[in-house]
């Protein structure tokens, strides 16, 4: 043994312990690991959160020194970034002009005009300032941030913006800072204007820049309502000089005195911007985020055959994303601070981490056989793939290894948190993972034993090991069709495109979800760069954080200087220029992105570093109505008429509202016009898509009160349609055999009572009574089918579960007891006394009793005392029906029909071959070899085959003593698979001849003959298939694959064979080899049926579902669920077309698609009938068992409609 | 009366199973997918040598020559549609990790090295190669693992970097990048790392043609 295989298995065996202890344990290990992971992302909680807007800090001014480049020993409340001298200081002059009274003469473009003109003095007075003291002279020339050029992209700002020279902005701009071009400007708002960007814009506009308060709050507009301007005066210093500032501020301060103004000049801000992400950035990222989810996508729809798949999914992203988050919170913890963008290297780590071991781990547990313990199948998944887990974080790690060795340092650090990343997954799936795993599997298990879902398609063929218990009939389900589809994949295939886009569309709500999420993220934008969202909660936040609170303080008024001389002495009039300490910080109110962008006009980038904004400087003008009269610009008046009356406020409030009214009513119309655009156009998409009328006749004459309607997996409900179908009434009691050939129809009742009908027209032919030596009597017919599983167990007194109708509930022993089930009748006390013909009113159970026995004395051992017959509980659907007190006679347990020849098996051995004929139906031969009952038969063509309780295998021949001339044939109407069947007059002699007789054909009771294509294929309880010729009765194979009784086998004319059998399984053999084809588990419980078409195999169970299972490849298409009792009813009519009984109705599918073509009701009266045989004749017509009628119903809409 | 008629599952598959159909549609995609990525990658290459974008700056994505998307495109469909082609001549269809999941994966490594080579400071160019070559050596180990890939990602990657040098010495095409070194070593292993991708994308999309006509075959 190498030093490979041992390491593989202690692995092997350390992950099975391990397994083992999580599936033991799986609250306290995911509580455990819930806390590692919290533990491990404590760390994360100091670091900043992820986001561009700007960070502030406010310092007092009195005491401002430059921060030091390098971190001092106290770092105290600052934050890192305030480090060294800022980009610029900004110094803003806030100016508030007025026109002061305001006259009647006056035109609107008054209130800014003359306002405005004195922005060029006040500039003037600004740069030619000079500050001199003992240190020198200093002007603004020397202290302000000088630029240069624009940058190349900006040629068409280039005459308004400084090039060359300070920074140094204002409104003035407009007109080049020249007083002459401002007076000759026609126009003054459409020179403003004409900048401003057209629709949603995010960034500054020129208008913001140079205004440098909010466009809203400027006043220079026709209808503005206080007539106040306001504008500021931006400087961007290069050097901070506290004493020319504080000149320069005293003097504007005395040349142009605010009143009542109660700014507090204390603080100044810094503000600190980050790393800017441009759309440019954003679309590699957001690519690779696609692919990440499109990954994420790809690999969690791998899994499969759980009990959620979402839950799982979630898991494994959960796995990943926390093990991330522990890595990045280790790395923080042991001093490694990631300087790597998260959000970039966050998609390439997930990417080399991966979801394939999540993956890999569900599908090896998934894969181990279901019978096994929950603890057990999880450990086992894991030890089976604990080597190629291991193998592949081995090489993982090593590539990661190599990355560390490029010795770059970003490589170096991502490969870091790889391997951290790595690690920590590793953990995760070891033990959150698999924990959830396994209680969802045992969830899934659980959910199983309740429900009885079907076995998954394709399980790899379980271990042989403990048969789980069977559990009861399941419980009635409340909807009676439903069906359901397996994998989506397999289903894809059979729809056709257009639907499935549909589906698709319609399944995902995709639509839906991406409007959703469309307007979640537009109102994000919106939020984010809304003036008034974000950045008045930044506003909100800073002005909590500023150490004076309250904005009540008015702690540096101004004192009022002398009143100007202009300003009237009246009380002031309207506008009223007021200071409040929103002026403080207007430029709070700008886009955040106002000083970013302002700076990056000349190539200066502020990001990761940080501006200091300076307390602005209060300046407010008072202008005389006289002086803006001389201002005026001969055009002014065209423009707005002036105003007639007196300015009282309500001459002006009337533009405003109807502006706003008609963009209302234009925001109105158009939306209406979009919404009507838009369902025009689902319209025709729909029309497009789905141009068929589904169910539009349907609707008409499809009277829906049954209830809910039967609909496929999308709602689609078929149109209801109600034919009368012919009604072939005649016996008295529930039907139990029925044979066809086609054109005649042999039916057998519970009383014995053969009746035989003519399949075109449902005449009733002949009555064949029932002839025992009991005459007149009618015998009890008990199908055992119909006595539950516990029934059978408890009056064979035998120990093993078994559920067929064969009996076998009695150990080859009891071979030849007579059929005590039949007398197992407890419903005595709802026998109507008039339904008896012959008994009396009373009941003699023991009599009965006692003369069954005695009858049957020879044949019972003299060992075994007779299990007395115990009262249980019988079906429902049997004890609705009078039981006539019957006498005991054998039973019909087997009925073939070939010709004119019926052939019935008895339960006492007999076999009795009648001859048809349209008068009279006479027994023309029988045969008393046997004296095993016979559980099933074979005719074909003139051999009849006759399956035995006691396992034994009888091969009889039909002699007719006749010329062969008059041997006429009747050929099968439309069955080529068919021999033509001879037909016999009633004047033959007809022989039935035992030819040979397999004594020991199976070691238990066989139970299913079926006979085709010249070969007779038996199946038994002793879970073997065998095959024999029928020529020469040879037996050709011994079929083992089932590790249950078979239940059901399936040949026809090209030699398909299939057998199903009590364990659920299905396997396809090859005849001519004897070699299994594929073997699949289908059913939980018996497979009681099974056909086979050109392209599937078609399968009921005990579990009343119907499967459709692909042939060549063994995969479950669909499975229709059935109601119950009505299990094992349904018909293959051609290739495509698949017929299932239901209550008091049988419903067409088209096999290809597992959709429902359309349900038929039989009739009113028959609500809660169900259908529990149904035979398919060559004509297309079906008939139904239904209680004690028949119903030959004819379906050639369906069939016109599928040719 | 009344009933819907079953819809006919043959056009879907018959589509798929059109040999011209189908390779039409497989350019296509391929072609569509080629030229998104190299209108990212050209963006994530941009910003190297950009600091700052202009507020308006959309134009900045196209900022290349107009013709190299579609040439990208091209050439993608045409190395897409070759993988599988090659496959079928030497016999059996690649195998290996045949899943989108994986696929994506691939995917994403491409989209990393190339964000690793925009990104990332390399001390000098030759680490720069050096780190690339081994990155798209275990991007053909991890997701393909088959010699015609390997020799075809070669192959490829040669005549590639040969025709852009031939363009570029000719004056039909610049480095936007100052220094020509850096592009120039990283040129090969782009090619390369972008070989292997679109050969997995055109392998799986083969797969489902692959498979239906498989299918097909089953039926029959």
């Amino acid at each position: 043994m190498t030093v490979r295989e041992k390491l593989r298995q202690k692995i092997s065996a350390g992950f099975y312990w391990h397994g083992l202890l999580c599936a033991s344990y799986p609250v306290p290990i995911i509580l455990f690991t819930a806390v590692c992971i919290l533990t491990c992302c404590y760390p994360l909680l100091k670091l900043p959160l992820p986001g561009t807007g700007p960070v502030e800090f406010t310092t007092g001014v009195r005491d401002y020194m430059v921060p030091p480049q390098e971190p001092s020993g106290d770092p105290g409340e600052r934050p890192d970034w305030y480090r060294g001298p800022p980009v610029a200081y900004i110094q803003q002059v806030l100016v508030k002009a007025a026109v002061s009274p305001w006259d009647n003469r006056l035109v609107p473009v008054d209130a800014f005009r003359s306002p405005l003109g004195r922005v060029f003095s006040l500039l003037d007075e600004i740069r030619n300032h000079v500050h001199s003291d003992s240190s020198g002279v200093r002007s603004l020339e020397a202290l302000c941030l000088q630029v240069t050029d624009l940058l190349p992209g900006l040629r068409r700002m280039q005459a308004l913006l400084p090039e060359h020279g300070c920074l140094l902005v204002s409104p003035g701009n407009y007109w080049q800072n020249q007083r002459e071009l401002f007076d000759s400007d026609p126009d003054l708002l459409r020179t403003v204007q004409q900048y401003e960007p057209k629709g949603l814009h995010t960034s500054a506009t020129l208008k913001d820049l140079l205004f440098g308060v909010h466009g809203k709050q400027t006043g220079v507009s026709l209808n503005s309502r206080n007539r106040v301007v306001t504008y500021t005066i931006t400087m961007a210093l290069r050097h901070y000089d506290v004493r020319f500032l504080g000149s320069l501020r005293s003097r504007l301060k005395q040349l142009h005195p605010s009143a009542n103004c109660s700014l507090r000049e204390e603080h100044m801000v810094h503000v600190h911007f980050k790393e800017e992400i441009g759309v440019a950035e954003l679309i590699p990222l957001v690519t690779t985020y696609i692919i990440l989810f499109a990954y994420i996508y790809f690999s969690t729809r791998k899994i499969d055959m759980v009990k959620s798949k979402w839950g799982l999914a979630l898991a494994a992203v959960v796995t990943v994303l926390s093990s991330l988050l522990m890595s990045v919170g280790l790395c923080t913890l042991f001093g490694l601070t990631p300087t790597l963008n998260g959000g970039e290297i966050f998609p390439y780590l997930v990417v080399v981490i991966g979801l394939e071991n999540v993956l890999v781990l569900t599908k090896s547990v998934v894969s181990t056989p279901v019978d096994l313990e929950v603890k057990l199948r999880i450990a086992q998944g894991l030890s089976n793939e604990s080597w190629s887990i291991m193998k592949n974080m081995a090489t993982e790690l090593c590539i990661i290894l190599i990355g560390y060795f490029t010795l770059v340092p970003a490589i170096q650090e991502f490969c870091l948190f790889a391997v951290v990343g790595l690690v920590s997954d590793f953990f995760l799936q070891m033990l959150f993972f698999t924990t959830v795993l396994s209680i969802d599997i045992r969830r899934m298990e659980l959910a199983d034993l309740n429900r009885r879902l079907p076995a998954e398609a394709g399980m790899p063929p379980a271990k042989p090991g403990p048969l789980r218990p069977r559990e009861t009939p399941p419980p009635p389900r409340p909807s009676p069709h439903t069906i359901t589809l397996q994998t989506p994949a397999f289903r894809n295939l059979r729809l056709p495109k257009r639907l499935r886009v549909v589906y698709f569309l319609a399944r995902t709500r995709l639509a839906q979800r991406i409007i959703m999420a469309g307007t979640v993220i537009w109102i994000g934008i919106l939020l984010y760069t809304d003036p008034a969202g974000l950045r008045t909660y930044l506003a909100a936040q800073v002005s909590e954080q500023s150490p004076l609170g309250g904005a009540g303080l008015p702690h540096l008024a101004v004192a009022p200087a002398t009143p100007p001389p202009e300003l009237d002495p009246m009380p002031p009039p309207i506008p009223q220029i007021s200071w409040g300490p929103e002026d403080e910080e207007g430029w709070r109110r700008l886009s955040y992105r106002h000083w970013p962008s302002f700076f990056s006009y000349y190539n200066i980038t502020l990001a990761k570093r940080y501006i200091s904004i300076l307390p602005v400087i209060p300046v407010t003008f008072h202008v005389t109505p006289r002086e803006a009269l001389e201002t005026r610009h001969p055009q002014d008046t065209r423009h707005a008429p002036p105003l007639q009356t007196d300015p009282s406020p309500n001459a002006l409030p009337h533009g405003a509202p109807v502006q706003t009214d008609l963009t209302l009513y234009k925001v109105a119309a158009l939306g209406l016009a979009a919404g009507v655009l838009l369902v025009l156009l689902l319209f025709c998409l729909y029309r497009l898509l789905c141009p068929r009328n589904y169910g539009q006749n349907g609707v008409q004459h499809g009277r829906r009160r049954r209830g809910d309607l039967p609909c496929d997996d999308y709602g689609y409900s078929p149109p209801v349609s109600e034919i009368s179908p012919l009604l072939l009434r005649g016996h008295n009691m529930d039907i139990e055999c029925l044979a066809s050939d086609g054109m005649l129809l042999a039916s057998c009742c519970l009383a014995g009572q053969i009746r035989v009908w003519d399949a075109q027209t449902g005449d009733c032919l002949t009555v064949i009574p029932n002839h025992g030596r009991n005459q007149g009597k009618s015998s009890a017919v008990t199908d055992l089918e119909t006595l539950g599983g516990a029934e059978g167990q408890d009056a064979g007194g035998a120990g093993y579960p078994v559920r067929r109708r064969a009996a076998p509930s009695r150990p080859t022993l009891f071979g030849d007891q007579p059929d005590l089930t039949a007398l197992i009748d407890t419903s005595f006390g709802q026998q109507p006394p008039s339904q008896a013909p012959s008994a009396s009113s009373g009941f003699d159970f023991g009599g009965l009793v006692e003369r069954a026995y005695l009858e049957h004395e020879p044949s019972v051992s003299p060992v075994f005392s007779a299990p007395p017959p115990q009262p249980v509980q019988r079906r429902r659907s049997l004890g609705d029906q009078p039981m006539a007190p019957t006498d005991w006679d054998s039973a019909v347990w087997a009925l073939e029909l070939r010709g004119n020849l019926i052939a019935a098996g008895r339960s006492s051995g007999k076999l009795e071959v009648c001859l048809w004929d349209a008068v009279e139906g006479s027994l023309r031969c029988s045969n008393e070899d046997g004296v095993s009952g016979i559980t099933a038969l074979a005719f074909l063509n003139n051999r009849i085959v006759a399956a035995r309780l006691n396992g034994s295998l009888d091969f009889f021949t039909v002699d007719i003593n006749k010329p062969l001339g008059l041997l006429q044939y009747r050929g099968g109407p439309g069955r080529g698979s068919m021999p033509p069947s001879p037909c016999y007059s009633s004047d033959d002699v007809i022989s039935c001849q035992l030819t040979r007789s397999v004594q020991c054909a199976h070691q238990k009771p066989i139970t299913v003959l079926r006979a085709a294509a010249g070969r007779v294929v038996t199946g038994s309880q002793d879970h073997t298939v065998r095959v024999y010729r029928l020529e020469d009765s040879c037996c050709l194979f011994t079929l083992q694959g089932h590790s249950g009784g078979i239940t059901a086998i399936y040949i026809d004319q090209t030699m398909v064979l299939a057998s199903g059998g009590q364990d659920g399984a299905i396997c396809l053999w090859d005849v001519l080899t004897g070699s299994r084809v594929s073997h699949v588990y289908g059913h939980r419980g018996d497979v009681t049926s099974l056909v086979c078409t050109t392209s599937c195999v078609i399968s009921s169970g005990l579990d009343d579902l119907i499967c459709i299972w692909d042939r060549s490849t063994g995969i479950k298409l669909y499975s229709i669920q059935q109601v119950l009792g009505c299990g094992a009813s349904f018909g293959v009519i051609s290739d495509s077309l698949l017929v299932t009984g239901g209550q008091g109705c049988v419903s067409f599918w088209d096999l290809n698609f597992g959709d429902l073509l359309q349900t038929v009701y039989l009739g009113a009266s028959s609500e809660g009938q169900g259908v529990r045989q149904l035979v398919v004749l060559d004509n297309a017509a079906i008939v139904c068992d239904f209680g004690s009628e028949l119903s030959l119903v004819y379906v050639p809409s369906v069939l016109e409609k599928l040719d | 009366p009344g009933e819907a008629v079953p819809p006919r599952q043959g056009s879907y598959n018959a589509a798929i199973a059109d040999q011209t159909a189908n390779l039409a549609i497989r350019g296509l995609l391929l072609f569509l997918i080629g030229v998104f990525l190299a209108l990212v990658l050209n963006l994530l290459q941009v910003q190297r040598n950009v600091t700052l974008f202009p507020p308006d700056g959309f134009a900045s994505i196209f900022s290349s020559a107009w013709w190299v998307p579609p040439c990208c495109g091209t050439a993608s469909a045409v190395i897409g549609l070759l993988y599988p082609c090659i496959d079928r001549l030497l016999g059996e269809p690649h195998k290996f990790k045949r899943e989108w999941s994986s696929v994506m994966r691939c995917v994403a490594v491409f989209v990393g090295i190339n964000h690793a080579s925009a990104k990332v400071d390399f001390a000098n160019n030759v680490q720069l190669s050096l780190t690339l070559a081994a990155l798209s050596i275990g991007l053909w180990w991890t997701f393909d693992r088959s010699c015609s890939g390997l020799g075809l990602g070669f192959a490829i990657a040669f005549l590639a970097t040969l025709t852009t040098q031939l363009l570029v010495y000719n004056g039909l095409f610049q480095y936007t990048s100052p220094d020509f070194l850096y592009v120039r070593s990283w040129l090969p292993c782009i090619f390369f790392a972008g070989v292997i991708t679109m050969g997995s994308i055109g392998r799986q999309l083969a797969m489902y043609e692959y498979k239906v006509v498989q299918e097909k075959t089953h039926q029959d």
